[in-house]
């Protein structure tokens, strides 16, 4: 028994010493450190791209790590950085775009491809995608990456046990109000509607789309003065629209971030207002038929919806001590080959995130994907509607990701019946506007 | 007469403690040294600029009414989850001493949630109480109770103390027994012979004869309580709803690493730091002379 079990710890140091030499470099490359949040099927998709890339050419080589969630990713790398190690190639959370862009510890992207003299055409990417990424004056801070925006998935199969057309769901609030009515009046599922990331999809999103600022100074682009615009009146009306909705039961809190994800595809939620890059797991968990369509917008407020802004992360390489500019070459050309239109639009189509440049949209629509997958364009076309306004760019604030803590805290509070959507909007306000000025005091 | 060992040499004595020294040094004065003076700088999150301001981050702090509430949270949170984990625990210690059937597997099975990461034991405690999918959940909407910690913040504080004590008390049962199989059971026999009944027995005899563990149990469950239920409130609620569940731990964690706000998330530290030395020190001055060590 003794000797079996030795033998099976030598197997497991030998099994994990094998592991870690196919991490290993290749002697004659150059060894290029890419730390990145994803596991599970996403995390075996990057470490395809990362194979295809390393055997199209024979002089880098580079290193994926997964370091956790995007939260301890970032860490992982300022400690890195703090400490005079930082991998080259960090992905980093939208939200963190503020931080980053701010630090000094990063190396921008046009200036790296102006560098190395890698060819690279900034106009390929979508302008939404392009924007959110890129300093005032337009220049490209990081290589957008994994990219989504919200969405508005429903259940078909329960649109027709209340009654209501599947293929033709619901494009207004008052028209959403009306459905869940209905599901819930047929109870043809437990819960009418719910909403992942709430912060993101029903004050971020929302306000691009009707397009109202979220803060001003064109939403921190042109400033680190700006200002939280969130009482505005529709944001108080809107929420104070779930609010009321929540007590009669047609709308369901589900929990911060994507908590409530789980309530789609279980096919409890009839309607869910989520990321587009939830595609991957609705396909694989939901036993029923399902839709994705635009967001809810109301009419009275804009005649036609503006566009949505982006979610998810982008790749963002730091100024690394001792760092060749041969290596950095090796980061250029990694960047160009992910942007390239065949691996981008097969990490679209891998992923469910969107194509993050023309090209790639182009590769998915020749690989004939959105006939084979109705509504797996919707993201991009809503992404892509025109004219984009300052308030429809994107975020640019510091302290972004305490800012969405507020909201929630605020948000909870009032559906919980302790203070009126109008006050909590305005504490939101208070107090989110404290956490910029200590932002802005930094860089002072 | 008490025993006094002597070294021959001067600087063996040194020599010996020296590895716990450095241990103490490196893992404990050196971080607490950094935070204290992280705490009194304006830094941003990479580093590259530190600017020196005073008390300013203190002064932040407690003017903020929120964080007020934290510090009154904590120790409601903390009182509860010591007093309740020590006291299940105690039951449960007694009654595995018995001698009863099986009390080798129940004592075994008692000690297994210890063996449990607390963010492992709040994923599965969150599957069983999840409003909409969990087991108790949807029994407790079915009885016509309104079950959603993500809004109710009674519910929410209830059930990160639950698992926060469920995780404990594994740990107090252990030393609790081992304290009970160490009282002379010639003394509980006299006691029986003398007509004592057993209620009598267990708070004059046992629980006197237990308390220097109960004195190292609150201790170590206090600072259970404020330190390492991290993991269960990052894994059940996140310090919500609202601020409901933000212990100062957890608020240490939030401003430091997911809002990057160095200086206050290091401000707070040194607070939690003094907090947990002002709480020892009371401890070992006016509770420990209570306490009979047999």
């Amino acid at each position: 028994m003794r000797r079996f079990v030795s033998l099976f710890l030598v197997g497991l140091v030998v099994w994990g010493w094998v592991a870690l030499a196919q991490q290993e470099v290749p002697p004659g490359r150059i060894a290029i450190e890419f730390w990145h949040a994803f596991r599970g099927a996403l995390g075996d998709l990057t470490q395809q791209l990362i194979d295809k890339f390393n055997q199209s050419q024979d002089k880098y080589w580079v290193v994926g790590v997964y370091k956790g969630s995007y939260t301890e990713t970032m860490d992982a790398a300022i400690a890195a950085f703090r400490a005079g190690k930082p991998p080259h190639i960090v992905q980093i959370f939208e939200v963190g775009t503020a931080t980053m862009m701010m630090s000094g510890a990063i190396y921008p992207v046009y200036q790296l491809f102006a560098d190395t003299g890698v060819p690279f055409n900034p106009d390929d990417f979508i302008p939404g995608v392009k924007g959110y990424y890129s300093f005032p004056d337009g220049r490209m801070a990081a290589m957008p990456w994994n990219s989504s925006t919200a969405v508005l998935w429903y259940n078909k199969d329960a649109f027709r046990k209340a009654g209501l057309d599947p293929n033709n769901p619901p494009r207004t609030w008052a028209e959403v109000r009306e459905a869940a009515a209905k599901i819930k009046a047929a109870g043809a599922a437990e819960i009418p509607l719910s909403c992942a990331w709430f912060t993101w999809t029903q004050f971020e999103q929302f306000g691009a789309i009707h397009n109202i600022p979220f803060a001003t100074r064109a939403n921190g682009f042109d400033g680190l003065d700006a200002v939280l615009t969130l009482d505005h009146p529709v944001y108080v009306r809107h929420l104070a629209n779930l609010i009321e909705m929540s007590k009669e039961g047609l709308f369901v809190y589900g929990g911060r971030d994507s908590a409530p994800d789980a309530l789609f595809p279980s096919g409890q939620a009839a309607m869910l207002i989520a990321s587009s890059a939830l595609l991957a797991r609705v396909k694989r968990e939901a036993q029923f038929e399902w839709g994705i369509t635009y967001l809810p917008y109301y009419d009275d407020v804009v005649e036609k919806p503006y566009n949505s802004i982006i979610g998810g992360a982008a790749l963002w390489v730091l100024k690394r001590p001792g760092a060749t500019l041969e290596e950095y070459k090796g980061v250029a050309e990694f960047f160009r080959f992910i942007s390239s239109p065949e691996m981008a639009g097969w990490w679209h189509m891998q992923s469910g995130y969107v194509p993050v440049t023309f090209g790639g949209y182009e590769y998915a629509k020749s690989q004939g994907y959105y006939e084979a997958n109705p509504g797996a364009d919707i993201a991009i076309l809503q992404l892509s509607r025109e004219p984009t306004t300052e308030n429809t760019r994107g975020l640019r604030l510091g302290y972004l990701p305490a800012i969405r803590v507020v909201i929630y805290e605020e948000v909870e509070k009032a559906f919980q019946g302790q203070q009126s959507a109008e006050q909590a909007l305005k504490n939101v306000v208070a107090r989110g506007n404290a956490l910029l000025r200590e932002f802005e005091a930094l860089y002072k | 007469m008490r025993l006094q060992p002597v070294f021959r040499n001067r600087f063996l004595p040194y020599l010996l403690v020296l590895p716990q020294l450095a241990l103490t040094g490196i893992f404990f004065f050196w971080p607490a040294g950094v935070a204290l003076y992280q705490s009194l700088l304006r830094t941003d999150p990479f580093g590259l600029r530190s600017r020196f301001v005073g008390v300013a981050n203190f002064v932040r702090l407690f003017s903020d009414h929120y964080y007020l509430h934290s510090v009154k949270l904590s120790f409601w949170f903390s009182f509860l989850v010591t007093f309740l984990a020590m006291g299940l625990a105690l039951l449960l210690a007694v009654m595995a001493n018995k001698r009863i059937r099986g009390a080798r597997i129940y004592r075994t099975l008692l000690v297994w949630p210890y063996a449990v990461a607390p963010a492992t034991a709040a994923v599965l405690w969150s599957f069983i109480f999840q409003p909409q999918i969990g087991i108790i959940g949807r029994a407790l909407k079915t009885v016509g109770i309104t079950w959603n910690y993500y809004l109710n913040a009674p519910q929410a504080l209830a059930l990160v103390i639950l698992v926060s004590v469920w995780k404990q008390i594994s740990y107090n049962f252990i030393f609790f027994l081992a304290g009970l199989q160490s009282i002379p059971q010639a003394l509980i026999e006299a006691a029986a012979v003398d007509g004592a009944s057993s209620r009598r027995i267990f708070w004059r005899i046992v629980f006197p004869l237990l308390s220097p563990t109960t004195f190292f149990l609150t201790i170590m469950n206090l600072n259970y309580a404020f330190f390492e239920t991290f993991g269960v409130i990052d894994a059940l609620t996140k310090g919500g709803p609202g601020k409901a569940t933000e212990t100062l731990s957890y608020k240490v964690y939030v401003d430091g690493m997911v809002n990057l706000n160095i200086g206050s998330s290091a401000a707070q530290s040194v607070v939690l730091l003094v907090v947990v030395i002002l709480l020892t020190a009371f401890q070992f001055k006016f509770v420990e002379r209570k306490v009979h060590y047999a």
